[in-house]
């Protein structure tokens, strides 16, 4: 449990400072730094349980179709980052405290500041690889908000879109690499996955498996060719910089490789290819350190050259070498945030951090000057700094691994040169700010910042110090834990600092004097170096950016160009093939049933059907013409079903068919009588050919299920109908019973279609046409006499008929849907005759509350069960006597079906009735009549 | 019996997609309508067509299968309420936009817009 607090505290530690924004500074940040403290804590009190080697482990499923659990372990490399992250983002937020200007919203920046270290605390704890997966994912993006944060700069946005396309990219490649491993070991646990590093080197993708993750933790960790994100990524505010990219982010990656070094090293293929990347990122970034004249650019490439250093190590991977690789981590993290915090210092109390105007710091800031020369050496690998001890044991390790055969003396000779290279710019770094005379005067006037600014700095150069020269007793320990958790078994080693007269020493020697040298020289060397124009991998990104953007502009240009016709044809395209494949792996179109025979009056039906579509279709531009034709096929569709055994579906089609005629006819009064000719004939031909190809498709494939033989799962229904849903009407009885749950659904659309109508009706001014399209004035008798009086008096049996349908709906053809429909529909009846207003001053109701009564009545019935204990949605039944009335049944089912009842009726009166309205008198009327421009703008 | 019911739901079909490739909305939603019947006369046919099937329950008879045809009757309901939907904002895009062209804009429009 302790586990997931600590992996918890953090995120939960977002909400602070999110909620906390109107606290002052102090207060805000004290209270951000307590969640995370707390985890830290909680961190340490499990050190003991620990040293005795075990590691804990928390796990509750998450989803495991997937494999995907929430998993956490805390194991020594686990605990070296749990220190490193919470420690160094404890003295970071104090550091940024101070760094950032009153007027800056510290409450987001703070928000994003925990987010990433939380995202990266659940990297570090992850005992699945799905969920490390996820936690990277949500470092690159906190990454990319907080490089972003000063929003208002260009290079700001630019840099963190940079950071986010790289890291994000790579982010998607190590998903593709974990997939094949969780294909390979068969669960992405991480005990799993450790102890299975034999089956994955054996196994035939290894190459692309080890390519891919590669890609991920090369592309977080900066490594050669992906290094040109990191100097950009410099534009975030300082404190983000010394977090994310000297003790954290960037070491992502190569904790991933730490952590799946088990799995994935041991064979040649990794030794080579991630050693020659990291020597390849360590000269790299060594010699742009040298040659770049920001503070922040010059701490950037040697971080790039530092990840590389110990990516080196990672690759040789004998034991010692990942010793001294988490060494390194552990180093580097702390000089490197220390510099970090000093350049920031800089930037803040001189207004800049370019080299040509820094110079003779040391007089005015002594005490930034001696920090940050401590930390520059032991950047350097000088003695009794801790940067040297390990800078030492990988110029062993290069010594010593058999890495490129006969040529192997090249690696301990381009270490040697990368150290030359190290030396050289933490020269430059300390000497050109603090004791060089200045070319220019800095815009203001330095002085050392507030003691507690430099209280973190201070830290952690101590610490620099500390473990230089007690490292066994320091650091001994943790890198004991670590080691451990990352070659499995434990590791023998002592940390000294006199190793006696040795080789490594006379490289370390070689490295000061040369890089000494370098320095006096390198003024040379970069006038040397103008001549060449260097390439700015923003500039080479952007262009990249901008060029796919533009692609993707004109192949979007050419897929979407805003055409109905043109989608709908692709679309029915792509049906019609994807059908007609299905159709051509048949056996045979016919099926081995025999057909029923045809009788003349299906014939006629059948005609009649065919005549009335076609007829529908080819006066589609006399738009009446064609409505009419089209109520007749719905007129022939209910017969239709009459005639195959389903009187509810005729009774509901004939119903439906009244409701959408007349509203059909509403709209048309609104809209062009006729269709202008505006169709090329080969188009109209094309168009044809495509619909009669999809119609023969359709007529195929309902031959073919018609002539089969088919199982249906409906005898469940015929035999549970009248003792599970006590109703004879098996229709009915799945409607409001069996698949209940989905008719609710369904009256739910229903009520929503009503209201989103009922919106756009809202203030919808259209123009009245006052003649058709023939001139012919409308008839001025807007309400006939024999209208009127048939449909009043009709409303009341038509009332009845519907209560009478609705009440025998369970057991005879009848029901919600259609009782509803026929209320409407005299409803609708009487409005027509008498018109909106008059109706309205009668029934003076709202339809939108009937429809919402009516589905929530329908939904209270449904969770009216849980009271007793059942399902959503069960029904109950009894069979109760009354005198008079008889034998009768009441079910709950029927209170559902009310429910259908009212949405049916208020959605249908909400379409119609509000239709209606936009015909009343008060609207404006149009007095030309030039038919097809008849509309007006709405008029506000 | 079968060949025949499958024609007639093809042409339907056909018809009904050849007017939703029409330019301007009101035979656009014509054809969606024309196609909703097509489509609910497929789906009940996915059951077997049954003549003098018994649609109640009482002693052992000859049913027809009443699962598709529940499935059509809220399908005939929400066929309804799409139909009404699109033939409103039909209207509604006519008077907001001055036409009633599918997209919104008649090709004159275009290519004015173009030049």
């Amino acid at each position: 449990m302790t586990l997931l607090w600590i992996a918890l505290l953090p995120l939960l530690g977002v909400l602070v400072p999110a909620l906390g924004a109107s606290l002052r500074r102090r207060e805000c940040s004290l209270a951000t730094a307590a969640l995370p403290a707390l985890a830290l804590l909680l961190t340490l009190a499990e050190v003991p349980a620990l040293l005795d080697g075990e590691t804990l482990r928390f796990a509750v499923d998450w989803i495991p179709a997937l494999g995907l659990e929430l998993a956490f372990r805390l194991d020594g490399l686990t605990l070296l980052f749990n220190l490193l992250i919470l420690g160094i983002g404890l003295l970071i937020l104090l550091y940024a405290h101070y760094y950032l200007a009153p007027e800056e919203p510290y409450g987001r920046f703070y928000a994003y500041l925990i987010l990433f270290m939380a995202s990266m605390v659940g990297i570090v704890m992850a005992d699945n690889l799905l969920l490390l997966w996820l936690f990277w994912e949500l470092t690159s993006l906190s990454s990319f908000l907080l490089i972003g944060f000063w929003s208002h700069r260009s290079d700001a946005r630019k840099g963190a879109r940079m950071a986010l396309a790289v890291t994000g990219a790579g982010g998607l490649a190590l998903l593709a690499g974990f997939l094949l491993i969780g294909d390979v070991v068969g669960s992405y646990n991480l005990d799993r996955v450790l102890t299975s590093g034999d089956a994955i080197l054996a196994d035939p993708r290894y190459p692309l498996i080890l390519a891919l993750v590669l890609l991920g933790a090369f592309a977080k960790s900066a490594q050669f060719p992906f290094q040109f994100w990191l100097p950009h990524a410099m534009a975030a505010p300082t404190p983000v910089s010394a977090y994310l990219h000297s003790a954290t982010m960037v070491k992502a990656g190569i904790f991933l490789m730490a952590r799946l070094h088990p799995a994935l090293a041991g064979s040649e293929l990794w030794t080579l290819v991630v050693s020659l990347v990291g020597m390849t990122t360590l000269l790299y970034g060594a010699w742009f350190a040298l040659m770049k004249t920001d503070l922040k650019g010059i701490l950037a490439f040697s971080t790039v050259s530092h990840l590389g250093l110990i990516t080196v190590l990672l690759g040789i991977g004998s034991p010692m070498a990942v010793l001294a690789a988490l060494f390194h981590i552990l180093n580097h993290a702390t000089f490197k945030a220390a510099l970090f915090m000093g350049s920031g210092i800089i930037d803040h109390e001189t207004g800049t951090r370019e080299l040509a105007r820094l110079g003779g710091l040391a007089r005015v800031m002594p005490l930034t000057a001696v920090l940050t020369a401590i930390a520059g050496a032991a950047m350097a690998g000088v003695p009794l700094l801790n940067g040297f001890l390990s800078k030492e044991m990988l110029f062993t390790e290069t010594l010593e691994t058999p890495v490129l055969g006969g040529l192997s003396w090249l690696m301990p000779a381009l270490a040697t040169a990368g150290g030359v290279l190290s030396v050289a710019y933490s020269l430059r770094l300390v000497h050109a700010v603090f004791f060089k005379a200045p070319r220019q005067a800095p815009p203001k006037a330095p002085h050392d910042p507030p003691r507690m600014m430099s209280a973190p700095m201070a830290l952690l150069t101590a610490l620099c110090v500390l473990v230089g020269l007690f490292p066994s007793a320091l650091a001994g320990g943790l890198l004991d834990l670590a080691t451990r958790a990352v070659l499995l078994v434990p590791l023998e080693f002592h940390l000294a600092i006199w190793h006696g007269f040795n080789l490594p020493l006379a490289m370390s020697a070689v490295a000061l004097v040369a890089g000494v040298g370098l320095y006096l020289l390198h003024a040379h060397l970069r006038r040397f170096l103008r001549g060449f124009r260097p390439v700015d991998a923003r500039l080479v990104f952007e262009a990249a950016m901008q060029r796919s953007a533009r692609h993707a502009e004109r192949l979007l240009g050419h897929l979407d160009n805003a055409s109905l016709q043109r989608y709908m044809g692709l679309l029915l395209l792509a049906a019609l093939g994807l059908v007609a494949l299905g159709l051509g792996q048949m056996p045979s179109l016919a099926g081995d049933q025999p057909q029923q025979p045809v009788d003349g009056v299906l014939l006629t039906g059948a005609a009649l059907l065919i005549f009335s579509g076609l007829a529908t279709a080819i006066t589609h531009r006399h738009r009446l013409i064609s409505l009419l034709m089209l109520s007749m096929v719905g007129l022939l569709v209910s017969l239709t079903f009459a005639r195959f055994s389903a009187p509810d579906l005729a009774l509901t089609q004939l119903s439906v068919e009244v409701v959408t005629i007349i509203l059909l006819m509403l709209a048309l009064f609104f809209l062009p009588q006729k269709t202008p000719r505006e169709s090329s004939l080969p188009r109209s031909l094309r168009d044809a050919a495509l619909a009669s190809a999809l119609g023969m498709t359709i007529a195929s494939l309902n031959y073919a299920v018609l002539t089969r033989d088919i199982s249906s799962i409906s005898g469940f229904f015929l035999d549970n109908s009248v003792t599970g849903g006590g109703g004879h009407n098996v229709v009915n009885v799945i409607l409001v019973d069996f698949r209940g749950f989905d008719t609710l659904g369904e009256i739910t659309v229903l009520a929503i279609a009503g209201l989103a109508i009922f919106k756009l009706l809202n203030r919808l001014r259209l123009f009245m046409p006052h003649s058709d399209a023939e001139g012919r004035l409308w008839c001025p008798d807007r309400y006939p006499m024999i209208l009127t009086t048939i449909s009043q008096a009709l409303l009341p049996l038509a009332l009845l008929v519907s209560a009478f349908i609705f009440l025998r709906g369970h057991n005879l053809p009848g029901g919600g849907f259609i009782a509803g429909l026929i209320t409407a529909v005299a409803l609708i009846l009487l409005l027509m005759a008498r018109g909106v207003e008059w109706a309205q001053s009668r029934l003076d109701f709202q339809y939108q509350p009937v429809a919402i009564a009516g589905v929530g009545l329908a939904a209270l019935t449904g969770l009216g069960s849980w009271l007793f204990g059942h399902p959503f949605l069960t029904s109950a039944f009894g069979h109760f006597h009354l005198p008079l009335v008889g034998d009768f049944e009441l079910a709950t089912a029927l209170l559902f079906d009310l429910g259908v009842y009212l949405a049916v009726v208020g959605a249908t009166l909400m379409i119609l009735a509000n239709l209606g309205k936009v015909t009343t008198a008060h609207r404006p009327v149009k007095d030309d009549h030039s038919a097809d421009t008849a509309t007006g703008k709405e008029k506000r | 019996m079968e060949s025949l019911y499958a024609i007639t739901t093809g042409v339907l079909s056909a018809c009904g997609l050849y007017l939703m490739l029409r330019g301007r909305t009101f035979p656009v939603v014509v054809g969606l309508t024309l196609l909703s019947y097509a489509v609910n006369l497929f789906l009940f046919s996915m059951g077997g067509l049954t003549t003098h099937g018994a649609a109640i329950i009482d002693g052992d008879r000859h049913y027809a299968d009443p699962l598709p045809q529940a499935l059509v009757l809220t399908a005939i309901v929400i066929g309804f309420a799409m139909t009404a939907f699109a033939v409103i904002l039909a209207m509604r895009a006519r008077g907001d936009m001055g036409n009633d062209h599918v997209d919104g804009r008649t090709r004159e429009d275009r290519e004015e817009g173009r030049r």
